[in-house]
C-alpha cells in the first residue's frame, strides 16, 4: 500500500474569499504581507494502484471546472 | 495525590464509595463514580433546591427526571417536548465545536423521548467584545458553530439571545435549548425494563472524545492550563446525527423498543446508570463489544468517552435483528453490547472478564447531595464596568447610544447564519416578533384556524447580580410577557441556572435566592418547571460570572393568523402604553447605567407578580381578538428603545406623548409594561393611549425627533462594526 | 402532477419539499438507494447537507443510484428541480452548467430574497412570466454560482438562465446575479433559493408555488 497525497485547490481566476480573508488576517497578525494566498483541500490515502488516483481525481476527488488538482510524489512524500 | 482527587472526588466521597461497595474500588469503577458523582451529573449543590420548585401543571406530560420534559398542546393529543442545557465549560475552551455539540446534545435528550425536533434556541453570554479579542473570538466560533450544527441536522433555528458583561470574559455561557412534537401515545420513557432485554448501543463510533469531560471541564474552575484540557473536547457530526435522528423516530415508529436513552455527559456511563436505576433493574455490558473509532481503549475509556451521536436502546430479544436492520439502513452502527437483569447492579465486563461491578443506586440514588451554606456578600462582587456614555447626555443622543450598544443592537448578523425555515412551521422569524411562534402542523393552504407554539429563551445577570430574587423573578415575568406579545399562553418553562463556585456561600446565597424567586414567580404564573439543567463553578481568577438563571417557556396560540409583531404594522394605528400596577421603572441595573459606567448593585423594583400576570392575560387575550398588530414588552432601554424598535422593526414612524420626561421614564427598566398598537378603539379601552403609527420620524413629547432611518442605522451597525 | 422528491442521507428539506408539491399533485419520497422512479412525472431535488457537505456539495450524492435513474429520467425530457443542496447535485453531476462555490461572505446565510424572472427555456415556474419579481427565501453557505465568461455568454443567449437576484439582493456574489439556471431543454431546471418555503402566507409568502408549476 502507498500513501498518496492530493492537494486540491481553486483554479486560477475564480474568486476565493476564503484565501483573501486569510491574505488580510495574516499582517494584521504582524507576519509581514503573504501574496496570493489560496485555501483549498487535501486527501490523503492508501491506494495499492497508486496510478489510479488521478482518475479518483478526476471523477469524485475535485472538480475540474472549479478547482486543479496535484498529486504529491509519493517517493518524495516519504522522503519528508 | 490519591488519584481520587486527580478525578475530583473528595476524600470524604471516596471514604462513602469504599462503604458503600464494601471494598475499594478498582480503575473502572473509580472512573465511573468520578464521573456519576460529578457536580455536572449529580447535581450534588443543586438537587435539594430544585426539589422547591413547582412542577406540576394542568399541561405537564413529562416533569423533571426525564430526558426532556413535555407539556400537552392543542387539543391535548400532540405533546410538545423540550429543554434547555449548558455546555459553558467546554465552549470557553473550544467554541465552534462547544457550542456545536451543546446543540446536538440537547437535540439527542429531544428524540430521546421520541420527539421529532422542530427548533432550537440558544442562550450566549460573553465578556465585552469591544475590548477583547477573545471574546469576539468566542462569540464568532460559537454562533458558526451553531449555525453549522443546527443547520445541517435540519432544525430550526428560530430564537435566542447574545448578552455581553464583563463577567463572562473568562467564563462565557452557551445554554442551548430544543423543541420537538410528538403524539402522546408515543412518548417512550427511558427506564430500562425485562430481564433478558438486549441493551444495543448505536449511533457513531466510540473514541477517546471527552474523557473526563463532565467531571474534568463542567466541575473545575477554568484556570491558565486550559489549553492542555483542549483534548478532551467533543467533537460533533450533523451529519451523524441527522441519521441518528431518523434512525431513532423510525425505530420508535415501529414500535421496536422497550426504552431509549442518548449518550451525553460520561457516555455509556450515565446514560446505562440512569437507564437501569429508573427501571429499577441491573445491567450487564461488555466493552468489547462496543464499535471503536481508536485502537487500545481501556475497558475504562469505552465506559466514560463522550464520542457523540450516540443512544443506548433496550430491545426484546426478537426485536433485535429488526433494530440492527434498520441502523444499517440509515448507515449508522448498530450493536448489542449488554443485557438487562435483575441483580440491580451496573457489571461491565471486556470480553468476558468482570472488570467492574457497582450497585446501581450507589451511582445514582445515593450520589452525595449537599446543603448549601449560603450568606449575602460581605462586599461587592462586581467591579464597575467602563464608562462609554457622559452623564448629561440629551434624549437623542442616549437613545442612539443604546440602540447601538453591544445588548441592544440588531442580532441579525448572528440570527442570518442560522436556518430558522427548515421544517416550514415558522410564522415568526427572528425579529419579527418579541416570541417565535411554529405551526403545530405544517401543511400550507390549510383551512381554519391554525394552531401553534410559542417559545422564548430569556436570562439575566446583570440584574440578577444586583437582586438574585428579585432578578431572577423578571427573567420568569420577561420570558412569559414575550409569550404574551404573540398571544400565546405559557405551558410549561426550563431553565438552566449558571452559577460560579457554590461552596462558597455568597455564591451558594446566590443559586438559593435565585431559585427562590424562580419559584415564586413559576407558581404566581403557574408555568410549572417541566426540566432544566445546572451548571456550577463559573468562575475563574477574576472572580464569579454573574448569577445568571435562563429560562425557556413554551406556550401555545390558537390561531397564528391572529398574532401580533414587535414592529409597527399600519400607519394609523393608536399607540398604547399599559403597565401592572405599581409599575416603576428605575436606572437601577439598566442599560444605561452600564453605558453609563455604573457596578451592578442597588435596589431593583419590587414587582408585583400577580398583577403582572394578569397584565400578561390581558395583552394576551387583545392580542388573540386580532385588534391589536404590534405588541411588545418594555424590557432593555425602557420605554424609548421599545418606541424606537417598534418604529425601525416595522418601517413606520410614531408621534407619541409621555407624561413624565425623566431619564427613569424614558429608559427606566423593570418588568410588568408592554407597548401596544392598533384599533384604537380597542387600546382605549386598555391603558393610556400614546400617540399613532405614522411618518418616518420617531418622536417623543418635545424630547426627541429621529429619523426611523437613523434609529435603523444605529440598532444595524451596532454589532458589525463592534466586530470589525 | 406525481412528483417524487428525492432524499439522501443528510437531506433536510425534503419533507418541506414534499407538503409544497402536495399542495401542487401528488408527492412522494425517492430514497437514494432506490432504483426505481415509481411512475412520477417531475422530480426534486431537495436542499439539506447530502452527505454532510463532505468533500464537496453535492459530489457524494450525486453518484447514489437514484440519481442514475434521474440521468435517464432527464435525458428522456422528465421535469426534474434542484433546489440548493438539489442544484449543486445537479451541477456535480453535469445535468447544469457551471458549479456553486462558497458565498463571497464564506458565511451561511438565511434571508428572504427578490428574484426576477428571466425568459427562458425553463419548464417549470409556470405559474410565473418573465419580469415578475418573486418573493422567496435563500438559505445557503454554497450558493455563489460561476460558469466560465463563454458559458455564461452561451447561457444567456440560449435562455437558460432563469431567475435573478433582484438589484441589492445577490447575497452570495452569484456571477450576473444568477440565480436560477436550466439545461438547453428546459426540462432541468436549479436554483439556490428555496420555493417550498413559498408556499403559505403564514411562514412567508406564496410565490414559490409559482416555481414549483411545472408543464
Amino acid at each position: 500500500m502507498t500513501r498518496v497525497r492530493v492537494l486540491i485547490r481553486p483554479k486560477a481566476g475564480i474568486l476565493d474569499p476564503a484565501g483573501q480573508a486569510v491574505e488580510r488576517a495574516l499582517p494584521v497578525l504582524g507576519f509581514e504581507a503573504a501574496r496570493n494566498v489560496h485555501v483549498g483541500r487535501l486527501v490523503e490515502l492508501d491506494v495499492e494502484d497508486p496510478s489510479r488516483v488521478a482518475e479518483m481525481c478526476e471523477r469524485l476527488l475535485a472538480n475540474p471546472l472549479i478547482e486543479d488538482y496535484e498529486i504529491v510524489d509519493p517517493a518524495a512524500a516519504t522522503g519528508a | 495525590m490519591s488519584r481520587h482527587r486527580e478525578l475530583g472526588l473528595t476524600d470524604r466521597e471516596y471514604e462513602l464509595i469504599v462503604e458503600l461497595l464494601g471494598r475499594e474500588p478498582n480503575g473502572v469503577e473509580l472512573a465511573v463514580f468520578s464521573l456519576m458523582w460529578s457536580e455536572h451529573c449529580g447535581y450534588k449543590h443543586s438537587r435539594k433546591l430544585l426539589r422547591t420548585l413547582p412542577t406540576e401543571g394542568r399541561a405537564v406530560v413529562m416533569g423533571p427526571g426525564e430526558n426532556a420534559g413535555a407539556v400537552a398542546v392543542g387539543d391535548g393529543s400532540q405533546v410538545c417536548a423540550f429543554k434547555v442545557e449548558s455546555h459553558n465549560h467546554p465552549s470557553a475552551v473550544e467554541p465552534f465545536q462547544g457550542a456545536a455539540t451543546g446543540v446536538g446534545g440537547i437535540l439527542r435528550d429531544v428524540f430521546a423521548i421520541g420527539a421529532r425536533p422542530i427548533a432550537v434556541l440558544d442562550s450566549l453570554r460573553f465578556g465585552e467584545i469591544a475590548g477583547s479579542a477573545r471574546s469576539r473570538y468566542l462569540l464568532e466560533h460559537a454562533v458558526a458553530g451553531i449555525g453549522h450544527y443546527g443547520n445541517s441536522i435540519g432544525v430550526a433555528t428560530v430564537g435566542g439571545e447574545i448578552y455581553f458583561e464583563p463577567a463572562y470574559e473568562q467564563n462565557c455561557l452557551v445554554n442551548a435549548m430544543a423543541l420537538g412534537m410528538i403524539s402522546r401515545d408515543k412518548l417512550i420513557r427511558s427506564a430500562a425494563a425485562g430481564v433478558g432485554n438486549v441493551l444495543v448501543l448505536f449511533g457513531a463510533r466510540t473514541g477517546r472524545d471527552g474523557i473526563g469531560g463532565a467531571s474534568v471541564l463542567a466541575s473545575a474552575e477554568l484556570g491558565e492550563a486550559d489549553a492542555d484540557k483542549r483534548p478532551t473536547v467533543q467533537i460533533g457530526d450533523p451529519f451523524a446525527e441527522n441519521k441518528l435522528m431518523h434512525c431513532s423516530l423510525e425505530l420508535l415508529d415501529r414500535g421496536l423498543l422497550v426504552a431509549l436513552q442518548d449518550l451525553g455527559a460520561a457516555g455509556i456511563t450515565s446514560s446505562a446508570s440512569e437507564m437501569a436505576s429508573k427501571g429499577e433493574v441491573g445491567l450487564d455490558i461488555d466493552v468489547r463489544k462496543v464499535p471503536l473509532r481508536e485502537a487500545g481503549m481501556a475497558a475504562f475509556e469505552i465506559m466514560i468517552s463522550e464520542s457523540q451521536e450516540r443512544m443506548l436502546c433496550v430491545v426484546e430479544p426478537s426485536k433485535v435483528d429488526d433494530v440492527l436492520a434498520v441502523c444499517a439502513r440509515w448507515e449508522l452502527d448498530g450493536t448489542a453490547i449488554g443485557e438487562v437483569t435483575d441483580s440491580r447492579r451496573l457489571r461491565v465486563f471486556d470480553d468476558g472478564e468482570l472488570v467492574g461491578d457497582l450497585p446501581v443506586t450507589a451511582l445514582v440514588d445515593e450520589c452525595p447531595v449537599y446543603d448549601l451554606d449560603p450568606a449575602p456578600p460581605a462586599e461587592p462582587l462586581y467591579p464597575a464596568g467602563e464608562r462609554l456614555l457622559g452623564e448629561r447626555t440629551g434624549a437623542a443622543e442616549t437613545l442612539l447610544a443604546l440602540l447601538a450598544s453591544a445588548n441592544i443592537a440588531s442580532r441579525r448578523w448572528a440570527f442570518e447564519q442560522y436556518d430558522c425555515l427548515v421544517g416550514s412551521r415558522t410564522t415568526r422569524r427572528p425579529e419579527q416578533a418579541d416570541a417565535a411562534v411554529l405551526l403545530i402542523e405544517p401543511k400550507g393552504g390549510a383551512e381554519g384556524a391554525r394552531a401553534a407554539i410559542a417559545v422564548s429563551i430569556d436570562g439575566n445577570g446583570r440584574r440578577v447580580a444586583c437582586d438574585p430574587y428579585r432578578g431572577a423573578v423578571e427573567a420568569v415575568l420577561e420570558c412569559a410577557a414575550n409569550l404574551a406579545c404573540v398571544g400565546a399562553a405559557p405551558l410549561g418553562l426550563t431553565n438552566c441556572l449558571n452559577f460560579g463556585n457554590p461552596e462558597k456561600p455568597h455564591i451558594a446565597w446566590q443559586l438559593t435566592e435565585a431559585v427562590r424567586g424562580l419559584g415564586d414567580a413559576c407558581r404566581a404564573l403557574d408555568v410549572p418547571v417541566v426540566g432544566g439543567n445546572v451548571s456550577l463553578y463559573n468562575e475563574g481568577a477574576e472572580g464569579p460570572i454573574y448569577p445568571t438563571p435562563v429560562v425557556g417557556i413554551v406556550g401555545e396560540l390558537p390561531d397564528a393568523a391572529v398574532t401580533a409583531t414587535s414592529g409597527f404594522a399600519r400607519d394609523g394605528d393608536a399607540i398604547a402604553l399599559v403597565a401592572a400596577e405599581g409599575w416603576a421603572p428605575s436606572l437601577t441595573g439598566s442599560e444605561l447605567a452600564k453605558l453609563r459606567g455604573a457596578a451592578p448593585a442597588g435596589e431593583l423594583p419590587q414587582a408585583d407578580i400577580g398583577q403582572v400576570g394578569a397584565l400578561h392575560a390581558r395583552v394576551r387575550d387583545a392580542v388573540r381578538t386580532g385588534a391589536i398588530r404590534t405588541a411588545h414588552d418594555v424590557a432593555e432601554g425602557g420605554v424609548a428603545v421599545a418606541l424606537a424598535e417598534m418604529c425601525l422593526l416595522g418601517d413606520h414612524g410614531a408621534q407619541v406623548d409621555l407624561l413624565r420626561h425623566d431619564e427613569a421614564a424614558l429608559f427606566g427598566e423593570g418588568p410588568g409594561a408592554f407597548l401596544l398598537a392598533g384599533d384604537e378603539a380597542a387600546l382605549r379601552d386598555f391603558g393610556t393611549v400614546i400617540g399613532t403609527v405614522g411618518g418616518d420620524l420617531l418622536a417623543i413629547s418635545d424630547l426627541l425627533a429621529i429619523p426611523v432611518e437613523d434609529l435603523r442605522d444605529a440598532h444595524e451597525q451596532g454589532l458589525p462594526s463592534l466586530l470589525a | 402532477m406525481r412528483y417524487g422528491v428525492v432524499r439522501f442521507p443528510g437531506t433536510c428539506d425534503d419533507t418541506d419539499a414534499l407538503l409544497a408539491a402536495e399542495q401542487l399533485g401528488e408527492a412522494a419520497l425517492l430514497w437514494h438507494t432506490d432504483h426505481d422512479l415509481r411512475g412520477i412525472d417531475a422530480i426534486i431535488v431537495p436542499g439539506g447537507f447530502s452527505y454532510g457537505d463532505y468533500l464537496r456539495v453535492g459530489a457524494i450524492a450525486r453518484f447514489s443510484p437514484i440519481m442514475q435513474e434521474v440521468e435517464r429520467f432527464a435525458a428522456r425530457g422528465g421535469l426534474v428541480l434542484g433546489i440548493c443542496n438539489g442544484f449543486q447535485i445537479l451541477c456535480e453531476a453535469g445535468l447544469l452548467p457551471g458549479a456553486l462555490l462558497p458565498n463571497v461572505s464564506l458565511r451561511f446565510v438565511c434571508r428572504q430574497v427578490e428574484l426576477e424572472v428571466q425568459r427562458s427555456q425553463a419548464k417549470w415556474l409556470r405559474g410565473a412570466r418573465p419580469g415578475d419579481r418573486l418573493s422567496v427565501p435563500a438559505k445557503h453557505t454554497t450558493g455563489r454560482y460561476w460558469a466560465p465568461d463563454p458559458v455564461l455568454d452561451e447561457l444567456e443567449a440560449a435562455g437558460q438562465v432563469v431567475l435573478r437576484y433582484a438589484a441589492g439582493h445577490n447575497l452570495n456574489g452569484s456571477a450576473r446575479d444568477i440565480a436560477g439556471v436550466c439545461n438547453h431543454a428546459g426540462n432541468v431546471v436549479g436554483l439556490m433559493p428555496h420555493p417550498e418555503h413559498a408556499v403559505d402566507v403564514l411562514t412567508g409568502s406564496t410565490d414559490g408555488l409559482k416555481v414549483l408549476a411545472a408543464a
